[in-house]
């Protein structure tokens, strides 16, 4: 975490600080975590006015708010205008979920060969309002604290939520999967099994519950901070046998345009490339 | 001339994605009803192709928050009947334990935080819990236990990790299984008191007679409450398998949605709509309910047939009822399978599958080639295809409310779309492949 978003978190409190809870391109599922908090809503709402969220209610209060959570991506340009819209209104803004932080599984289409969406441009009108890129709501407006995961896990959204009230930095560590095996006892898929695992390049957050169930990490949590994806890329192939398919469809899924998963994945075809 | 009148809602609350609701009406009748689905599409048919076929489960997944274990279930029997495969019983049982934790952390999600304030004139759940605070309690409590049905078997509530194709990575043990049976048994005692609670509600008067009666469809199976196998049937005689799907429905695009409408082919427009989930469910297997679930269901009176979708909210408490008391028979009769998955060969091969999400029918049909890569994906989410029915029911609903003042008319239309539990981010998953002139 920055110091600034250290100095953001630090804020005078209010007596009840308005909450709202914003939607973008997405599935639902990062929002639904806070309705899936059935323990803590209740109580959650008694410190903070659930001021703006449509899911769950239909009273809409104007802003300003203290504070906006955000979910899902940029796909239109209706929505590139709404996210300015609402960082002017917001204090303090974080966005959940891998859709908000990095653009989602719908940033597949950032990769996509102009061709295969020929079809898109006979499409009618709204389709065209479709922009040809999902990207992450840092791209367009500043971003106080990003909770990435897909989905986040709820424990992790009522820890940022409880620092924000209690107006102190989120204790969100930023270690890899791996750390998470050691802390719950694993035993490593990779080394053990020989099963191919993100693990290694992916930041915490879910509790390692792949390798629990037996397979390998694939990254929906997106990328820890300075991965070294090109030695874990190495090792799948030289160790683990696995091909660049198998490769591309790890550093290619939720997180496809994390920048980290993104130069590597384009490595991949670059070398594919060269090769021809 | 008559003056025109307009019901407007810009944002929908209480349903799960983006829509928007415009309907013209006068005193003759009703002119123009749009459910305006303004969510962008995300095009998952789109980046399915060239994708490994054992993703499929993932990646389907996030259509929907709310209900991925629908999306991986019809995803892995769908290819699953593309390989010829068939898991074992047990993992049979497993994957409908998955389910039952779906239905109740869904159904639930709705019956108490996005259905009942509508009833009872509240804004949200939150607000509703200042005047009935055990009640909200009871109906989060439920849902915490329909969630921990799915972290368990699937590794989280929200897109489980441990669906595989031909089974699971990994199978729980019978020990791991006994802890959440006794949370089960609470769970079932609190559906029970659910159900009794929701047939209580102030329920508005609304019959579609004929010819306008619903046309129901559903999965049915002859030995079981319909999950994740059986035939489609409908209320007036349909009696097909997954694979004839594509031959009896089509979607079509209509100008106002970003979703596509789904449609019985061969009819005609006015007699093409159909209704799909909880009341479509029930109605065509009320027989395979379980005795409990029957004998509370005569308790509160509630006929074996449902055709008033405001009392949606009663069926859905009743597949609730059901799915703890389903939960409870896998878990006494449960078996750890051999091996948690069957391996799989790819062979360039079709499948096709329909499921039954909570919120209805779900249709995959996947091709891949002898690599294992998907050729071609198709997905039609429940949402679409009631969404034809819901603008019916606001057609034929207004006529009889037109004394109500207008923002009484506007919440009853709205509460009116929620009897469906529209899940508007399933229905624009979709990639649009028709290409259409440009004016």
């Amino acid at each position: 975490m920055t110091g600034s978003t250290e100095r953001r978190f630090n804020h005078p409190m209010k007596k009840m600080p308005k909450l709202a809870v914003w939607k973008f391109t997405s599935c639902d599922g990062c929002q639904l975590s806070l309705l899936d908090c059935e323990d803590e809503l209740l109580l959650l709402a008694e410190q903070i006015d659930i001021a703006y969220f449509m899911e769950a209610s239909s009273r809409q209060i104007d802003g300003p708010y203290d504070l906006s959570i955000v979910e899902g991506s940029i796909t239109t340009t209706d929505e590139a205008e709404r996210i300015q819209q609402i960082r002017q209104q917001s204090q303090i803004l974080i966005t959940i979920g891998a859709c908000a932080s990095s653009g989602g599984i719908q940033a597949l289409r950032n990769f996509a060969d102009v061709k295969e969406f020929t079809s898109l441009i006979y499409a009618k009108p709204e389709y065209i309002a479709t922009l040809k890129t999902s990207s992450a709501i840092s791209d367009h407006v500043q971003v106080d604290f990003v909770l990435q995961g897909c989905p986040i896990n709820k424990t992790q959204l009522l820890e940022v939520l409880s620092a924000y009230l209690n107006q102190r930095k989120p204790q969100i560590p930023a270690h890899s999967v791996c750390m998470e095996c050691k802390l719950r006892g694993n035993i490593c898929v990779m080394v053990a099994h020989g099963t191919p695992c993100m693990g290694p390049v992916t930041h915490a957050g879910c509790g390692a519950i792949c390798p629990a169930y037996n397979r390998g990490c694939y990254g929906c949590f997106g990328p820890k901070e300075n991965p070294n994806s090109a030695s874990l890329s190495h090792w799948w192939q030289t160790e683990l046998g696995s091909d660049k398919a198998t490769l591309l469809e790890n550093f290619r899924n939720m997180n496809a345009a994390a920048p980290a998963f993104a130069t590597q994945s384009l490595k991949f075809i670059e070398a594919d490339h060269e090769k021809k | 001339m008559k003056k025109s009148k307009i019901i407007k809602v810009d944002y929908l609350a209480r349903v799960e994605g983006e829509g928007a609701l415009y309907i013209r009406y006068d005193e003759a009748g009703v002119d123009d009803v749009q459910l305006k689905i303004f969510e962008p599409p995300r095009f998952f048919e789109a980046f399915l192709r060239g994708r490994d076929y054992l993703e499929a489960p993932d990646i389907t997944a996030r259509i929907c928050g709310i209900c991925p274990v629908a999306y991986q279930m019809s995803a892995v029997h769908a290819i699953e009947n593309a390989l010829r495969i068939t898991p074992a019983n047990e993992i049979r049982e497993l994957r409908r334990l998955l389910y039952c934790g779906e239905w109740i952390e869904s159904h639930v999600l709705h019956i108490y935080m996005l259905h009942a304030p509508d009833f009872l004139g509240y804004d949200s759940a939150v607000a509703m819990a200042k005047d009935y605070p055990q009640i909200v309690q009871r109906g989060l409590q439920i849902k915490k236990i329909g969630n921990a049905i799915v972290s368990l078997i699937g590794g989280r509530e929200i897109h489980p990790i441990n669906v595989r194709v031909g089974g699971f990575y990994r199978a729980p043990t019978g020990s791991e299984l006994q802890p959440l049976r006794e949370e089960l048994l609470k769970g079932r005692e609190l559906a029970i008191a659910s159900v009794h609670w929701v047939a209580k509600l102030p329920f508005p008067q609304f019959k579609r007679d004929a010819p306008f009666a619903y046309e129901f469809i559903a999965l049915s199976h002859p030995d079981e409450y319909p999950m994740n196998e059986g035939r489609i049937i409908s209320s007036t005689g349909l009696n097909i398998n997954a694979q004839q799907y594509e031959e009896y429905f089509a979607e079509e695009h209509v100008s106002h949605s970003n979703a596509l409408h789904s449609i019985i082919k061969g009819r005609k427009k006015d007699n093409d709509a159909y209704l799909v989930g909880p009341m479509a469910r029930y109605n065509l297997n009320y027989e395979r309910l379980s005795p409990l679930t029957k004998k509370v269901a005569e308790e509160i009176g509630f006929p074996r047939f449902c055709d008033n979708p405001f009392q949606s909210i009663i069926v859905r408490s009743l597949e609730v009822l059901y799915a703890f008391d389903e939960a409870i028979r896998i878990i006494d009769n449960y078996q750890r399978p051999e091996a948690p998955y069957l391996e799989t060969q790819p062979t360039a091969a079709t499948g096709y599958a329909v499921t039954e999400a909570p919120r209805g029918l779900l249709y995959h049909h996947y091709s891949m080639d002898d690599q294992g890569k998907i050729s071609d994906a198709k997905i039609v989410a429940p949402t679409s295809q009631n969404q034809k029915t819901i603008e019916n029911d606001l057609r034929y609903l207004i006529p009889h409310y037109m004394h109500l003042d207008e923002d009484k008319l506007r919440s009853m239309c709205e509460q009116a779309i929620r009897n469906y539990d529209p899940c508007i981010s399933c229905a624009t998953h979709f990639l649009k492949i028709h290409k259409e002139k440009k004016e």
